[in-house]
């Protein structure tokens, strides 16, 4: 079936049919909560990331709904407007801190990047499975500091916690901002672990140009991690120190600079995007490649692009803030860097069109997902151009222009990708199949309420409709309509991809080793996999995209 | 788990770890791993280099006036202990190189033994600037006068060292672990990573302090 083999070494114990997956391998709560597997490590982070996913989207169904009038909606009662507005800001605040923090940074990497990575490697688990636990207990400890956060006195500062309000206002800045701070270790973990397991433990044969490009994405988003991560962790202790003790680096009063927390956030936050679109890109090359059955065009431009995204993503944190008051000089060389980081990403885009073309397409559901990503990711990338543009950002700097921007990219682009990508693994994690009809119906609607919520956007934020205001001038009301029925119909397309995965586990067909007959390492052993992953040492003799009839078919091939 | 049958490599370190295939690929993914957490460590103290830098260029006359608040022959004194500190630490690893239990021990005795110097000092160092009032930001009460924004010399002063003191007391506590470890014989020239790699940690540091020290208290 394909050209690389799977050495038995001297393996005393019975072959695959007999030994339990990883599933089965061991019983009880406690099996899991202190698992060392990457596997039931990365399952339990897709549960975790999908509950907090649930609650961040609801979050965005309410904020979604109190603009549905110009002078607000009071689902949540309050006395005043005032206070509506206080509670608005907390609604949005909470959005955006779960999703940035809890959902869409850890997606992909700690949920498929630890189930596939060391799969696709031909080894046994990550460097340091023990670390990888810490991972995740410290990413739950950090998530009940965001819990209790919201529980205590909520958060209204925008998940950027800019100064002076993040360190005036009363609600709890602290327990959130060191949740984030926790979260980060999480973060910086995984990438660490994700960096060495690929340098160490790759199986014989599996050269640096043999790798899917996944693990090209999920190692430059570790590189990101690791050296980023701890800029944004150090940045939120001073602003909690600034909010206890006033130690003043932000306080105008005391000699310090509020601006100077803009420079410290975004020179971490600006890199974060980058942590959360790189996986993307990897899980849309190993898909597209796999259902048109072709392998991937520019196999070498796509991984040094990723690598180019990580080095310039550092570059351009001032894009920002262009209209904070930095110097036009800043402005103007950020502006450059913005535009060149586009390029590698535009690379990837035309490689995996022209991956398709004389493809063998099958037109399966993580494929919808693909041609999801490929339009939404696109329109999304270009907007953020228009926005690194110096004179068009002035106009459209805290609008719903950039609002819409993020979320193409982010939600468009990473959580389409991620739902399709969960859909390609699915049977490779759980060795169930799940209904391919429901799971289109369930793409289908998604597409069309996210483009109806978010298209409108661009339109009222270019005229001028400003962001995090929870009241507005009667003129935009018809965009904000259409974009909360938007939201509804998006909804209804996740809670359908929702009910195809829990009927899949509960009622699903069993899944075939190899459903899309794939020839990446992954595939190579039982669905779900055993608890060592392999019953040998896995020796690669071919590419990650080799499939036998391209062999076949090219008489000399270059690979 | 049942994988007798599987060891084609006998004879190794008790402290092998499975996942692995050799003793090699295990050393040599710790240090590796060593190296990055390194990394990251620059990164989280590079932010208070650049407020260090940024408010140093604001305000010059604040910085040469009240970095002789400090105490040179203090801090002078803190950067010999640390710089011997990496020494026995390096010596630490040499002995566990070489299979000589009793100066692995010794060695990291002594190095524990000059972090709690290190320790000692900045706490009459601190004392003494709280007693006179020289604090960060608004907790400042100095009754004499510096130019400019002495608050922030001091918040820079009080989080670089601080952030430094934790490193060095989570050191100590790591430390600790590895002299009980060295105590039991786990290590020898088949098996010294983790002396190693702590030994990686400890410079660093002791390397970040050789920085602070001139830019915080030896200013001209």
């Amino acid at each position: 079936m394909t050209a690389s083999t799977i050495e038995t070494a001297g393996h005393g114990e019975a072959h695959g049919a007999e030994e339990p997956s990883y599933l089965a391998a061991k019983k009880g709560l406690m099996s899991w909560i202190f698992t060392v597997d990457h596997k039931r490590i990365g399952v339990m982070y897709l549960a975790s990331i999908g509950l907090f996913f649930l609650i961040g989207g609801l979050l965005a169904l309410g904020v979604r709904t109190m603009l549905l009038n110009p002078e607000g909606v009071n689902i949540f009662g309050a006395d005043n407007p005032a206070q509506y507005k206080d509670w608005y800001n907390q609604v949005f605040t909470l959005h955006g801190a779960i999703m940035v923090f809890l959902v869409i940074v850890p997606s992909i990497p700690a949920s498929l990047g630890n189930f596939l990575l060391p799969l696709q490697l031909g080894a046994k688990d990550v460097a340091f499975p023990k670390l990888n636990l810490a991972s995740f207990h410290i990413y739950f400890v950090g998530s009940l500091f965001m819990i209790y956060a919201i529980l205590s006195h909520s958060l209204d500062t925008g998940w950027t916690f800019y100064t002076p309000y993040s360190t005036t206002t009363s609600t709890s800045v602290i327990a959130a901002t060191f949740g984030a701070f926790i979260l980060g270790f999480s973060s910086i973990f995984t990438g660490l672990n994700f960096i060495v397991t690929v340098h160490k433990m790759r199986a014989p044969g599996l050269t640096w140009d043999r790798l899917p490009l996944l693990i090209w994405g999920l190692y430059a988003t570790s590189v990101i991690q690791v050296l980023a991560t701890p800029v944004v962790a150090i940045t939120l202790l001073l602003l909690i120190l600034e909010r206890t003790i006033g130690i003043g680096i932000f306080d105008p009063t005391l000699g310090g600079d509020p601006v100077l927390y803009q420079h410290f956030f975004w020179f971490y936050s600006h890199p974060v995007v980058y942590v959360m679109i790189l996986p993307a890109f990897g899980v849309i090359s190993d898909m597209i490649t796999a259902h048109s059955r072709k392998a991937i065009f520019g196999y070498k431009a796509i991984a040094a692009s990723s690598v180019a995204i990580a080095f310039i993503g550092f570059l351009v944190w001032g894009h920002h803030m262009f209209v904070s008051g930095q110097s036009p000089i800043a402005a103007t060389v950020f502006s450059f860097l913005t535009f060149a980081v586009a390029v590698p990403t535009a690379i990837k885009v035309f490689s995996w069109v022209a991956t398709l073309y004389g493809g063998s397409i099958k037109f399966t559901a993580p494929m919808w997902y693909v041609y999801a990503f490929l339009f939404l990711f696109t329109i999304g990338g270009l907007t953020g151009i228009y926005l690194g543009a110096l004179s068009v950002d002035v106009h459209l700097h805290d609008t719903y222009f950039v609002v819409a921007h993020f979320h193409y990219v982010m939600m468009g682009g990473t959580f389409f990708a991620f739902i399709g990508a969960i859909h390609h693994w699915w049977p490779k994690m759980f060795g169930k199949m799940y209904n391919e009809t429901l799971a289109k119906v369930a793409c289908f609607l998604s597409f069309t309420g996210f483009n109806l919520t978010f298209f409108s956007q661009f339109i009222m934020g270019a005229q001028g409709m400003p962001r995090r205001y929870a009241t507005y001038a009667a003129e935009f009301q018809a965009y904000h309509v259409a974009s909360t029925i938007g939201s509804y119909i998006l909804a209804a397309g996740l809670f359908t991809s929702l009910f195809v995965m829990i009927h899949s586990l509960l009622k699903g067909e069993k899944a075939p080793q190899n459903p899309w007959n794939a020839v990446s390492l992954e595939w190579e052993t039982t669905s779900p996999p055993i608890e060592h992953n392999f019953h040998g040492t896995p020796v690669v003799t071919h590419g990650p995209y080799d499939f036998p009839e391209i062999d076949e078919s090219q008489a000399t091939g270059h690979h | 788990m049942g994988h007798a049958a599987d060891h084609a490599h006998s004879g190794h370190s008790p402290f092998f770890q499975h996942h692995f295939i050799d003793m090699r690929q295990q050393a040599s993914s710790a240090k590796l791993g060593m190296w990055l957490f390194l990394a990251q460590e620059v990164l989280f103290f590079s932010v208070l280099f650049m407020a260090y830098f940024i408010f140093r260029t604001l305000y010059p006359e604040t910085w040469l006036v009240a970095h002789y608040k400090l105490d040179a022959a203090l801090g002078g004194l803190n950067t010999v202990v640390l710089l011997f500190s990496s020494l026995t630490m390096a010596l630490a690893v040499r002995a566990a190189q070489v299979n000589a239990k009793k100066q692995q021990v010794i060695m990291l005795a002594v190095t524990i033994a000059c972090a709690f110097v290190f320790l000692v000092v900045k706490y009459f160092e601190y004392m003494s600037k709280i007693g006179k009032g020289l604090l960060p930001g608004n907790l400042y009460s100095y009754s004499g006068d510096i130019p400019g924004a002495p608050e922030l010399f001091f918040t820079v002063y009080f989080c670089m060292t601080g952030l430094h003191g934790i490193h060095v007391v989570a050191g100590i506590i790591v430390l600790f672990w590895l002299l009980i470890r060295a105590g039991k014989g786990h290590f020898n020239s088949g098996y010294y990573s983790p002396m190693e790699n702590v030994g990686l940690y400890w410079h660093l540091v002791d390397l970040v302090w050789i920085f602070l020290f001139p830019l915080l208290y030896l200013v001209k």
